[in-house]
């Protein structure tokens, strides 16, 4: 098995050309939580032209809604949630400068062409391995829509995050199916 | 008749979903290392290898194991001769919710309930109100089981009235289908609870009732037990594997619950679980 790639946000296109479906990757850095609420309001802001809380360009995304963090902890169980239900915003947002995305399961075609137009790569890691993952964020804050609870944006710093290419940039796929939903 | 204290069952439930949380049940941890052992992909071992350890760290520094810690869907089988002892009109259904949102909030657990599906969608903060299931039974204790149902799992959920003269071949098939749309997206291996037989809604809820099954323990029906394993030996045939990255282990087991029906009908529900399979019991 190849060794994991370490990569940090902000990702420039050459960052991202460099990835390829099943490689391992290892993120350091700081990376932001959104999941279908805060993705909703992602995309209205860009339509109404309104800013948005955090940089979009070179960003990595994780569909994450974490569990409360205990006293003395940054986070609780923290792994990824069923990409596909973002599908429907994250093609606008790889349009403005997202670089890369962290979620578990398939993308449609529009998603997958996104990342091709626009040199964007999607990031699997392991659903229901909450616990041990959340091993490797070392901070959070809560930067946006506080009032979405477990669905606000945070802003994470993680160490050795791990995650495989699912879609690169060049339309290849870690999985032999596609998203038949 | 025997009356409970009304806070008995509040802390009894409390009790249940926060280890339902944070351990995985013997007869899990037994499937999933049987199945990492089995593996003939090394990529598929090492994802359950991790699997295993996310639940001993889930254990041991008390993270919950997702987190998604799911809708608390609650079972209440009460004995005929028990009677919950509360005050102001509360009932059993009461106790049962007062219990899961102690439990969700002193378990530091995730809240995911919203109150109304539609129109706002806000989270009601408290993981309630809690999907309860309550029947009579004879007898004079109360049992409650909890399962932490994570959503991912439950989206892929489907129903079927198939004809009354379709043959087990057809409700395999259908089955398999189900399994390969649900695929990485909803986290495999999965426990898929199968419901066979009742009516519309019947039949869902047996296919969740299937899932509270020791995974260790067989059918009690012979023709069932079969129907159980010729179902899981065709789902580990797709290949979709631990997290949909191939492998022999797309499923970690195959439950059915099964009811009578109306002669016109033979309808089929599929719940398909994750493998973070999360529930816990009391006997009060």
């Amino acid at each position: 098995m190849s060794e994991a790639k370490k990569i940090k946000p902000p990702l420039t296109e050459s960052d991202v050309q460099l990835l390829k479906a099943a490689d391992r990757v290892l993120i350091n850095g700081t990376i932001y939580t959104a999941r279908d609420m805060a993705h909703r309001r992602l995309c209205m802001a860009i339509e109404s032209g309104g800013e948005l809380p955090f940089r979009l360009e070179g960003a990595i995304i994780y569909f994450v809604g974490p569990t409360p963090a205990r006293d003395g902890r940054v986070i609780g169980s923290a792994g990824p949630t069923t990409s596909a239900r973002m599908d429907a915003f994250s093609t606008k947002l790889i349009a403005n400068g997202l670089k890369a995305m962290i979620g578990k399961g398939y993308r449609d075609q529009n998603v997958r062409e996104a990342l091709q137009k626009y040199s964007a790569v999607h990031l699997s890691t392991i659903g229901g391995a909450g616990a041990l993952l959340s091993k490797h964020i070392v901070a959070a804050e809560v930067i946006a829509y506080e009032d979405l609870g477990a669905e606000a944006i945070r802003r994470l710093e993680v160490v050795d995050f791990p995650a495989v290419v699912a879609y690169d940039c060049y339309g290849n796929s870690i999985y032999e199916q596609e998203s038949v939903n | 008749m025997r009356h409970i204290e009304f806070a008995k069952v509040v802390t009894t439930v409390g009790s249940l979903c926060i280890s339902a949380a944070y351990e995985l049940g013997d007869d899990v941890l037994g499937a999933l290392k049987d199945a990492a052992e089995r593996e003939s992909n090394p990529g598929a071992t090492e994802i359950l290898e991790q699997l295993l350890e996310n639940a001993r760290i889930a254990k041991k520094e008390r993270i919950p194991l997702c987190q998604d810690t799911g809708l608390a869907v609650v079972f209440a089988e009460q004995g005929s001769d028990v009677a919950i002892k509360a005050e102001g009109g509360k009932t059993l259904f009461d106790a049962i919710n007062e219990g899961v949102a102690s439990g969700y909030e002193r378990g530091y657990l995730r809240k995911s309930v919203v109150g109304e599906p539609l129109k706002e969608r806000k989270n009601t903060g408290t993981n309630t109100p809690a999907i309860i299931h309550h029947w009579i039974v004879p007898g004079g204790s109360l049992k409650i089981s909890v399962m932490a149902k994570g959503g991912g799992c439950e989206n892929r959920s489907k129903f079927r009235m198939f004809k009354p003269t379709a043959d087990r071949g057809e409700i395999i098939e259908w089955v398999v289908e189900v399994v390969q749309q649900a695929g990485a997206d909803a986290c495999p291996p999965f426990v898929v609870g199968v419901g066979i037989g009742g009516d519309f809604e019947r039949c869902c809820f047996l296919s969740k009732l299937a899932l509270l099954r020791d995974l260790r323990e067989q059918n009690r029906d012979e023709y069932y037990a079969e129907l159980e394993a010729d179902m899981l030996s065709a789902v580990n045939s797709l290949g979709v594997g631990p997290q949909g990255l191939g492998g022999d282990t797309t499923a970690l087991a195959v439950v059915v619950e099964w009811g009578s029906c109306h002669i016109a009908s033979l309808p089929v529900a599929v719940n398909i679980e994750c493998h973070s399979h999360r529930h816990r019991q009391a006997i009060i």
